[in-house]
């Protein structure tokens, strides 16, 4: 990977603020630049099934990078790509994983809709809407009686909050004040419907008050801000002040899965959406605060040599033993 | 059952996909019974995920309309408006999302009519659909026939042709009891074929002997049916002929149908993509032992292995049936 120091101007010294904002956006290319390739593989038919891509919504995945704990425990969607990444499980064995090769995370059994690395403390993708956000709670539980200080994180969709599994955990979550935060990406789709002709009132985060717990609306494109609201909801469910919910509104720059027609867009939306993208969103402050185009460019290409040498390994290696697809289905 | 306006439309022959039949199907029965209402997720502005239920939102109005992601409200709504005199059809995406709402089928649905001694009755019929594909993960991979077919007061079909994808979709749609409707992904959109459509609404529980044959009996359905084609042509060079059976409709079994021919075979195969134990196909083998039939061989079941269900194509292809494991089956009960 191009180091951060590598990509910064040579002789520049750069404040805190730039530093972090130059290996977010290194983050954020990681993923983008994962994406794009699993997009390319997908089209070219190495990759097979349904994936759906987390292009636009990198923030958050890039915000959580470093805010979950050695005990902490997170739990995602099949739009998870983007949270396996910055929860360190190398983009080799992602991709293997979506190629269905015997390298891949869980030997092929998992694919890109779930997959699961608990030695990452990544407990998964979930396939079933709104799965997680229960199993989140039975995280925060174990926690109660384990001596950790575990927090869990459940990140779900906006159409998820329609599902009764995530009612029912988030009362579950207040009424015994579990440490647990709800992130709730809230991209205006559920996959081809828009959540405001679904929902009574379309500011999902003030659910959280009729549960009585902490419910906020945050711009889900900054992985600073993202990153400062969601530490402290962290801090406050380990320090048993109970859940939070937290709606981070984001934009979902392609189709739900590769393939979508988009039909349902409306004229315009995709352009918006492209100004306040967390590329375009780093990069301003970075040019900002001085630092060079190249050095913004060169960030991009080295994710992207990045992720084009761990499809190259993953490619070369062997397809999943079909030998052991009855193994591991009992103690 | 209300009168099947079948003097509305004539019969006629078209050329439809199995998911153009599905449609025309719905078409159908939304002109046909005005108390029939159509809704899940997607399925309205977008036609579906599969594109399904395309135009018919722009056809026919407020009674096509989309829903939250909520399988219990779905589900428990079309309980609830079946009861008060509609004829909900709704959609289950994929039959593995059923699970977050199983209650609103096993103890609501299907109370409805026992419980009310036949005096109020809920006619839901749910359509969704379900199969293993490669890609697909272990949570849209499963076949569950079996868990709604143990559950007395539901009909269960699962349509393999796209003739039967119309007609048992009518006939679904103007029974008076509940009915769950399994189609398959994987046939949606393979080709078409001729569909007779506006033709008289089909009685429930046919058996279709898609070939003929002396030597061995396949009963089969869903999209293993074309598996279980494919096998016999791989034995018939060895003179083996094979009959196969498939019974696109499973709550009502026609039994007496399929022992009336297994009683000239006397060998017979029960082939199906779910997994072996509690599947269908042991139902299918117990009626066939309580019959008293002499058979010339044990009868064999075809199934995949007890087993969740991997992505990687290269695992799946070693668990679900194909062609070849059917011929072998096959094989095996011949001296
Ligand atoms: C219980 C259940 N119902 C339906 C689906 C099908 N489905 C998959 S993703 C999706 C949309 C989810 O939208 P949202 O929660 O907003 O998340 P996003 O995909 O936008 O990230 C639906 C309906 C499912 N996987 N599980």
């Amino acid at each position: 990977m191009t180091s951060v120091e590598n990509s910064v101007d040579v002789g520049a010294t750069l404040d805190a603020d730039t530093t972090q904002d130059l290996e977010d956006l290194n983050d954020v290319w990681l993923i983008r630049a994962f994406e794009e390739k699993v997009r390319e593989l997908r089209v070219a038919g190495d990759v097979v099934g349904s994936v759906h891509l987390c292009i636009g919504q990198e923030a958050t995945p890039v915000a959580i990078k470093r805010l979950v704990g050695p005990d902490d425990a997170l739990f995602v969607t099949y739009r998870g790509h983007g949270y396996g990444l910055m929860r360190g499980i190398s983009p080799t064995s992602m991709f293997a994983e979506l190629l269905g090769r015997a390298t891949g995370i869980n030997s092929g059994r998992g694919g890109s809709a779930y997959f699961i690395a608990p030695e990452h403390r990544f407990f998964g993708e979930n396939s079933i809407v709104g799965a997680g956000a229960p199993i989140a709670c039975g995280a925060a539980l174990a926690g109660r009686f384990d001596g950790t200080d575990r927090v869990a994180i459940t990140v779900f969709g906006d159409g998820a909050m329609n599902q009764g599994s995530v009612h029912e955990a988030m009362n579950f979550a207040a009424a015994m004040k579990l440490p647990v935060v709800f992130l709730c990406e809230n991209n205006s789709y559920s996959e081809m419907t828009p959540i405001a002709d679904m929902v009574g009132d379309p500011n999902l985060f003030r659910r959280a008050a009729s549960y009585g717990m902490v419910g906020e609306r945050i711009d889900g494109n900054d992985p600073t801000t993202l990153r400062e609201r969601i530490s402290q909801a962290i801090a406050a469910a380990r320090e048993g002040g109970g859940p939070t919910l937290l709606e981070l509104m984001t934009a979902r720059l392609v189709g739900h899965y590769i393939g979508d027609a988009e039909q349902y867009r409306i004229p315009g939306e995709l352009d918006r959406a492209q100004e306040t993208e967390p590329v375009a969103v780093l990069s301003r402050r970075l040019i900002a605060a001085g630092c060079s185009r190249e050095t913004l460019d060169d960030v991009e290409t080295g994710a992207r040599e990045e992720v084009e040498s761990a499809a190259a390994t993953a490619l070369g290696a062997p397809l999943a033993d079909p030998a052991t697809a009855k193994d591991h289905v009992y103690a | 059952m209300p009168d099947a306006a079948v003097d509305t439309i004539a019969a006629e022959q078209v050329q439809l996909t199995y998911a153009g039949a599905v449609n025309a199907a719905l078409e159908r029965c939304l002109t046909e019974l005005p108390e029939t209402l159509l809704y899940g997720e997607d399925i309205a502005k977008p036609g579906g995920v599969f594109g399904v239920t395309r135009g018919l939102r722009k056809k026919f109005g407020d009674r096509v309309f989309d829903t939250p992601i909520s399988e219990s409200a779905i589900l428990g709504s079309a309980v609830g408006a079946a009861m008060l005199g509609r004829r909900p059809i709704v959609e289950i995406m994929w039959l593995d999302f059923s699970f977050v709402a199983f209650d609103q089928i096993v103890n609501q649905l299907s109370n409805v009519r026992y419980l009310n001694e036949g005096k109020l009755q809920a006619p839901v019929v749910i359509r969704t659909q379900q199969g293993s594909q490669p890609g697909a993960c272990a949570q849209h991979s499963q076949s569950m026939e079996a868990l709604f077919l143990h559950i007395p007061g539901i009909r269960v079909c699962m349509p393999w042709s796209a003739q039967d994808a119309y007609d048992l979709l009518v006939a679904s749609v103007y029974a008076d009891d509940p009915v769950l409707v399994i189609e398959n992904r994987n046939l949606y959109n393979t080709g078409k074929q001729p569909v007779e459509i506006g033709g008289p609404v089909q009685r429930l529980g046919q058996v279709r002997e898609r070939r003929s044959g002396t030597d061995v009996t396949v009963v089969t359905w869903g999209a293993m049916t074309r598996c279980a084609l494919e096998a016999a042509e791989l034995v018939a060079p060895d003179g083996v002929s094979v009959e196969v059976l498939e019974t696109p409709w499973l709550n009502p079994l026609d039994t007496e149908t399929i022992l009336e021919h297994i009683g000239q075979t006397r060998r017979v195969v029960v082939a199906h993509e779910a997994n072996l134990t509690g599947g269908f196909g042991a139902e299918v083998v117990a009626r066939i032992a309580e019959s008293g039939i002499s058979l010339a061989a044990p009868p064999k079941r075809v199934g995949t292995p007890d087993t969740r269900i991997p992505a990687a194509p290269s695992l799946l292809d070693a668990l679900i049936p194909d062609a070849d494991r059917i011929s072998a089956t096959i094989r095996s009960l011949l001296p």
